[in-house]
């Protein structure tokens, strides 16, 4: 019982970068718009992330930083980078027309190649190794709750053993989820993604919508990446576990059909496939092998969801296509 | 609103067809401009863009041996540019080209390392050509074929392929075919499992010259490339010609894992005579940009690559004198292809700006 | 009359590369009044109106609301100056409900379901209409559709409408409906504007009528004061004889039999019921119905090209020997040799390859010929300098891509090609869809020549005047079901649409 809570407590923090990326994918996707660069844009909300609580702790001294202005220091930089990458995607695609996929692909390289480039630089400025103090670490792993409530059998780690990131996202999903549902813009955004003539002719700006979510969604996306380098790489930069998350947030949007909600539960679900080689052995699959499980799920469940079949599930109309209000 | 401002000072239209001599200047343009842009991140790290291109360039061409692991690294990526050029030409979003990589290096490397006592070299390098290329073309296979009956979404699907088969590699590393115990590692190839080289660089590159070649004529002489031309610009007309879309999809992403495979077996065979996780080190990602840049030509992608694998070696070099990581190669390529698909914008379309008798004005 | 006006186009100019869409045209729209802008396919209405509507932006000219110059940049702008415009593709989401779509883009309204559900049926009383806000899009029909266009429109305050061809989809009883509708429209003050070829609604319906012809501005009249020879005139410049040659055939002989074609969609819905019907050598069989009622599915089941439940489709030799096509692949269809040719309704997106040119489109009949691997690119060029002589196709070089010729010039390449692959059955959707008249008159010929040549040809159309004259016989569709055959030489317009509304009522005094 006690394994099984540590893979559950364990796949919420892993699962919460997850959270992220698909969450500012699904918004970026809301507007029609396919931004393939999650992975590159992950590396570089991680790898600025860590540059930002880094310097900030550096400039202050270890003694006298926050642990909460490292946090908010940390989140910034990583939307910022973010934003600033897809807002270059959003240029190129939305302003120029260009292939979104290749444009996609085209941030994915640029992006990973910055994230390095950063990680890379800040260890050679520094002589070798760029971590955060223990105290900071200690920050962002920092469980909000109070003991008593943690304390409490069973519920008490599932529930509230997980840092600040976690409630962050599961607030961001539902929040979401109404904003979608309930508010106007979230409509406006919809229409611009199911149909942008009708949204345009509608006298929607969907210049603005387009970029306003591309932009937010991407800094969403990166901030998933801060949070893997500062909770789960223990705020040193590390592209190798990064590497592919990003993809597995495109992949998620699909899987969770373009809904918040769906999110929290299918990240979690995924955090726990990427973590399980970890937690529970099993004697006879190799750990290599194991380490690819869930990309094998990702790929059945392209497949399943591929083959269902519903008006109400199904991405929105306009995805990856440009939009040109004269063209014939 | 304003009222002074009764049109908006600028606005689009859709250009008539561009003399292709413009638009390859503007293309041509774009990536000086890009080559430009990629020094930023040098500057920022306090050193003189100039030299760095100085010490790229001395880095990749300065000494013969120089060249030749310049062009070494052209090989692979200049063969996968020509596997993926097909899919996207079919507008097959395929970025799995790294796993079929890898799916041919596993095959070839099976024979190099248990076969090689057994046939003689020429043999074995032929059944090792063959094997990687079967073995590429039913990675690329697999995803094509839930495109064709499901249409899967393809560029997940063909990505997630990627990562599954490096795992495979990972487990063959430390497990089956593990050399010494507790390496890790997978021993070197024989030497008569190693492709023997012309001009001291393996003959990798002359089998990538002759499938430029055949890709130039399959995909402008033949049927199939008829076939995929078509595909390419809308399936359903292909479908009302009677083509069947599904096994030309799924035909064609055997064709380009195979040849995707085949430069996987290059890749052992010729230059790292061993097979590691790593084994497509990126080259699948970075041929994208090769086939993009060169707009599916298959003779430009010649050039293409060779710029890019100036590019990357010669960051390397700067990374050891300079310092400055050797990531920068990855941003610059990923500029090159923002710059590239920019341009293509003023190639399609004309700005038009408000003036008292309209004027076609360009850019 | 000059203080009704409510808005102006002054020497309004608009191009879309070379070619000139609108030139130097002068417009006026009045309150209480209904403006007809007639003109053929192709003479720049549409363009005209999409810019009140903030859809293009003139490139010379100005716009004058109430006297004073304005700019609509944006859809957005033209509803600050109550211009609303129901384009011809309905611009509605479908996965949104009605109401959702009725309130899209409105700055000022509260998403609160009760004052949008009073204020849409505050519209839906004065004018009698009837939706349910809460029904979804891709569950209405296209009468319903089109009622929510107009609500929307009139939702936002809209006192200019502007209808693109809004009768295209129609019965003939729920445009009637409409007709009412804009007519109490009229009544309130409003300015009314519908886009039209269609010279018995302009009769019937307006007060006025603006001619456009290629661009240009020809004239303005009083309804009242014309008549439809006159409007023709107009409108093509010089007197046309209307009537459409129809040569009969000595002998029509049965070609293709038609048996109980059902059809289902991947959804589950039902497009094509129990279709019989024979087609005949020597004979032009028109289908008509409105949009959607199966006439897609017909052709491409024919063709193998959609998925068929239950049915056969039966082709015969001049000896009687027959085949049948259902269960075959487009590929295997063509190798029996039965000589099928097929002139889709989506020019570029079926018909032809829009990035290749004429060359490449020849291909797309022959790429399969030869032996080996390698294509045949000869005789595709021959073929298509001869398409390109034969029907005068305008075009630089036989390599310049189709997709930047010209609507009319694309279809002469797609006709001249299935025409030369010598037919025995030839199948065309919308044949003259966006041509102007001399080009519709060529296609005609083209049709009427192969049917005199033995052909049997299907004419899948929409205006109905233009298939009593063409066709031999008519084959109604209503909702995927054979409404009934009537012989369009004493079949009259009322008759057909009504069949196209009522499935069953005709069958018995069918002439089969």
């Amino acid at each position: 019982m006690s394994s099984l809570i540590a893979l559950l407590v364990a796949s919420v923090t892993f699962g919460t970068v997850l959270m992220y990326g698909t969450l500012g994918e699904i918004l970026t996707e809301k507007s029609g718009n396919l931004n393939l660069g999650v992975e590159g844009i992950m590396y570089m909300g991680g790898a600025f992330g860590l540059a930002g609580a880094f310097t900030y702790e550096k400039a202050v001294g270890v003694a006298a930083s926050n642990g909460f202005v490292a946090i908010v220091i940390a989140v910034v930089t990583a939307f910022a980078a973010g934003a600033i990458a897809s807002l270059i995607y959003g240029f190129i695609t939305i302003t120029l027309r260009a292939n979104q996929n290749v444009t996609g692909l085209a941030l994915t390289i640029f992006g990973t190649g910055v994230g390095q480039f950063t990680g890379e630089f800040m260890r050679v400025r520094e002589g070798g190794y760029v971590a955060l103090s223990n105290h900071l670490k200690g920050a962002f792993t920092f469980q909000i709750f109070p003991s008593f409530l943690r304390d409490i059998p069973v519920i008490g780690r599932i529930l509230f053993s997980h840092n600040a990131f976690f409630y962050i996202a599961i607030a961001l999903a539902v929040a979401m989820h109404f904003f979608f549902q309930k508010t106007k813009t979230g409509m406006y955004l919809r229409s611009v993604g199911e149909s942008p003539s009708t949204a345009d002719a509608a006298g929607i700006n969907i210049t603005k919508y387009k970029y306003l979510a591309t932009i937010i969604g991407g800094g969403i996306s990166a901030i998933g990446g801060m949070v893997y380098i500062t909770t789960t790489a223990g705020c040193v930069w590390n592209h190798e576990g990064l590497s592919g998350v990003g993809w597995l947030a495109v992949a998620l949007v699909i899987f969770c059909m373009w809904r918040p909600l769906n999110a929290i539960w299918g990240s979690i679900l995924f955090g726990a496939l990427m973590i399980m080689y970890l937690r529970v052995r099993v004697a006879f699959i190799p750990t290599e092998i194991y380490k690819i499980l869930p990309y094998i799920v990702t790929v059945v469940v392209l497949v399943f969801s591929s083959m269902r079949n519903n008006k109400e599930k199904q991405p929105p109309a306009s995805l990856g296509v440009n939009y040109f209000r004269e063209e014939r | 609103m304003t009222n002074e401002a009764r049109t908006p000072w600028v606005r689009l239209a859709k250009r008539d067809a561009m003399d292709p001599r413009k638009a390859w200047a503007i293309r041509l343009g774009s990536i000086l401009i890009a080559l430009l842009l990629g020094m930023i991140p040098v500057f920022i790290t306090g050193n003189n863009p100039i030299a760095a291109y100085g010490t790229i360039i001395k880095g990749a061409l300065g000494r013969p041996i120089y060249i030749k692991q310049t062009v070494k690294i052209a090989i692979p990526l200049l063969g996968c540019a020509l596997a993926i050029a097909p899919c996207f030409k079919m507008r097959f979003w395929n970025i799995g080209a790294e796993g079929q990589i890898t799916a041919g290096a596993i095959a070839a490397s099976y024979f190099a390392l248990y076969w090689y006592q057994k046939v003689p070299s020429t043999l074995l390098l032929l059944i090792m050509f063959v094997s990687a290329a079967v073995a590429g073309g039913i990675w690329g296979l697999i995803p094509a074929f839930f495109k064709a009956k499901w249409n899967t979404n393809e560029t997940l699907f063909t990505l997630m392929m990627n990562y599954i088969i490096i795992g495979i590699v990972a487990w063959l590393q430390g497990g089956p075919w593990e050399g010494r115990k507790g390496s890790q590692i997978i021993p070197m190839f024989d030497q008569s499992a190693r492709l023997p080289e012309v001009f001291g660089v393996h003959i990798g590159w002359i089998i990538v010259l002759v499938m430029v070649v055949l890709m130039h004529i399959y995909m402008n002489f033949t049927k199939h490339g008829y076939e995929i031309a078509v595909i390419g610009d809308s399936e359903n007309t292909a479908r009302y010609a009677g083509m069947n879309v599904g096994r030309i999809m799924m035909r064609t992403m055997f064709l380009s894992g195979a040849i995707s495979g085949i430069v996987g077996f290059i890749v052992v065979s010729g230059a790292n005579h061993t097979l590691y996780r790593g084994v497509a080190n990126g080259v699948g990602f970075t041929s994208i940009t090769v086939a993009w840049l060169s707009q599916l030509n298959s003779f430009a992608m010649i050039v293409i690559s060779m710029i890019l694998a100036i590019l990357t070696k010669g960051a390397s070099k700067l990374q050891t004198e300079l310092k400055v990581p050797m990531s920068i190669s990855s941003i610059v390529t990923g500029i090159l292809l923002f710059c590239m698909l920019s341009s293509e914008f003023f190639i399609n379309y004309q700005l038009i700006f408000r003036q008292k008798k309209s004027e076609e004005v360009c850019r | 009359m000059q203080n009704n006006c409510a808005i102006q186009m002054c020497s309004i100019t608009k191009r879309f590369g070379q070619v000139v869409a609108n030139d130097g045209i002068n417009l006026e729209i009045r309150r209480g009044e209904i403006l007809s802008l007639l003109g053929e396919n192709g003479s720049g209405k549409t363009t005209l109106m999409n810019m009140l509507a903030g859809i293009y932006q003139p490139d010379e000219g100005e716009i004058l609301a109430d006297g004073k110059p304005i700019a609509i940049r944006s859809p957005k702008d033209a509803y600050s100056y109550g211009i609303g415009m129901i384009h011809q593709h309905y611009k509605l989401v479908d996965v949104f409900t009605a109401a959702q779509n009725i309130v899209l883009g409105l700055n000022d309204e509260k998403l609160d379901l009760k004052t949008i559900n009073s204020k849409v049926k505050r519209i839906c009383d004065r004018y009698s209409f009837a939706i349910a806000p809460e029904r979804k899009i891709y569950d209405m029909s296209v009468s319903q559709k089109q009622t929510v266009e107009i609500v929307k429109v009139l939702y936002r305050g809209a006192d200019i409408l502007i209808l693109d061809e809004p009768t295209a989809v129609l019965t003939p009883q729920e445009t009637e409906k409409l007709f009412v509708v804009l007519r109490a429209m009229k009544e309130d003050g409003k300015a009314v504007v519908i886009i039209t070829h269609k010279l018995n609604e302009v009769m019937e319906l307006s007060d006025e009528v603006a001619v456009l012809r290629k661009g240009k501005y020809i004239g303005r009249v009083r309804t009242s004061e014309t008549n439809p020879q006159q409007l023709t005139d107009m409108m093509v410049g010089h007197s046309v004889v209307l009537n459409i040659d129809r040569p009969e055939y000595s002998d029509p002989f049965p070609r293709l039999t038609v048996e109980d074609l059902t059809c289902v969609d991947h959804e589950g819905v039902t497009k094509l019921d129990h279709v019989s019907f024979t087609a005949m050598g020597g004979e032009i069989l028109g289908v008509a119905g409105i949009a959607g009622s199966g006439q897609k599915e017909l052709l491409e089941s024919i063709t193998g090209l959609y998925p068929v439940k239950e049915g056969s489709v039966r082709f015969f030799e001049e000896n009687g020997c027959e085949t049948e096509l259902i269960g075959k692949t487009p590929m295997q269809i063509r190798r029996t040799g039965v000589g099928m040719a097929f002139v889709p309704e989506d020019r570029l997106g079926m018909g032809l390859v829009g990035s290749m040119g004429m060359t490449g489109n020849m291909m797309l009949r022959s790429w399969r010929s030869g032996k080996g691997l390698f294509l045949n690119k000869k005789s595709p060029e021959h073929l298509a300098k001869k398409v390109w002589n034969d029907l005068e196709v305008v075009t630089p070089s036989t390599s310049f891509p189709v997709r930047r010729m010209s609507g009319g010039n694309v279809q002469k390449v797609l006709v001249g090609r299935e025409i030369a692959s010598r037919p025995r059955i030839l199948m065309t959707a919308y044949p003259v869809r966006g041509l102007d008249i001399n080009t519709s008159y060529t296609i005609y010929n083209l049709l009427t020549e192969q049917k005199m040549g033995g052909v049997a040809v299907v004419f899948v159309g929409e205006d109905l005047d233009v298939m009593l004259e063409l066709c031999d016989r008519i084959l109604v569709l209503c909702g995927g079901k054979v409404s009934g055959i009537v012989d369009a030489r004493n079949a009259t317009k009322e008759q057909i649409g009504l069949m196209m509304t009522s499935v069953g009522q005709r069958r018995a005094s069918d002439d089969e």
